[in-house]
């Protein structure tokens, strides 16, 4: 992993259009400004693996699903 | 079109039927192209089947129909890749991670599917700094209302 020093206010950039600003500093919490391109989905990790793994259990096989459902008639 | 899927056997589909998801599902970034199939449509359950792998596929359901006050607002980057013009055009449904029994089943409301109905454009959006989980469960809140 590349690591690189950043002071508040200084930037990176990644390739032509991935900019991303420190953009405050306060103990061990750091603020960060992230320009990108629109179709560069941007999330907080923790989360969006949250989700990945959501995602797979919900793809996850159910047997007998239509037997699970609530019965129509009810 | 006959398309495989992994509740219904094989279904005939016509292209109108296909949904666009430009970057996939979190976890699934290469499934770009799902149907709707209706599960049990009286009680509001579908399917979120992929075109491509008939073993990727969803229960989804209308969160609305569980959680009347199911609100969040849309990032402007989702508007943009939705092309999203107009409220009329859009569709909110969430995955289910179904459980047996199914009083056990929750719903995914941190991040809701959206569907612009107008050009068949599609996201799993995750809600920007909400309250909402990913395993909100479906009969305790019934219960409690």
């Amino acid at each position: 992993m590349l690591i690189l020093t950043r002071k508040k206010g200084e930037s990176i950039q990644i390739g032509d259009d991935i900019e991303i600003t420190i953009s405050a500093v306060n103990g061990d919490q750091v603020k960060i400004g992230i320009n990108a391109p629109k179709n560069i989905e941007i999330h907080r990790k923790e989360i969006y693996i949250e989700i990945q793994n959501e995602n797979k259990n919900a793809v996850l096989e159910v047997k007998n699903l239509l037997d699970i459902l609530p019965s129509k008639k009810q | 079109m006959l398309m495989k899927t992994k509740y219904h056997s094989e279904v005939e589909i016509n292209e109108n039927d296909i949904w666009q998801f430009e970057n996939g599902l979190p976890g699934f970034p290469e499934e770009k192209e799902f149907c709707i199939l209706p599960l049990q449509e009286d009680k509001g359950f579908f399917i979120l089947q992929s075109t491509k792998t008939p073993e990727i596929a969803f229960v989804i359901s209308n969160p609305f129909s569980f959680v009347p006050n199911y609100e969040f607002k849309i990032d402007e980057q989702t508007l943009e890749q939705l092309e999203l013009q107009s409220k009329e055009d859009l569709q909110v449904l969430t995955i289910l991670t179904v459980q047996d029994p199914f009083e056990k089943t929750t719903a995914n409301l941190l991040a809701p599917l959206l569907f612009n109905v107008k050009n068949k454009k599609a996201k799993q959006m995750i809600i920007n700094g909400s309250n909402y989980v990913t395993k909100h469960p479906l009969f305790y809140i019934k219960g409690g209302k």
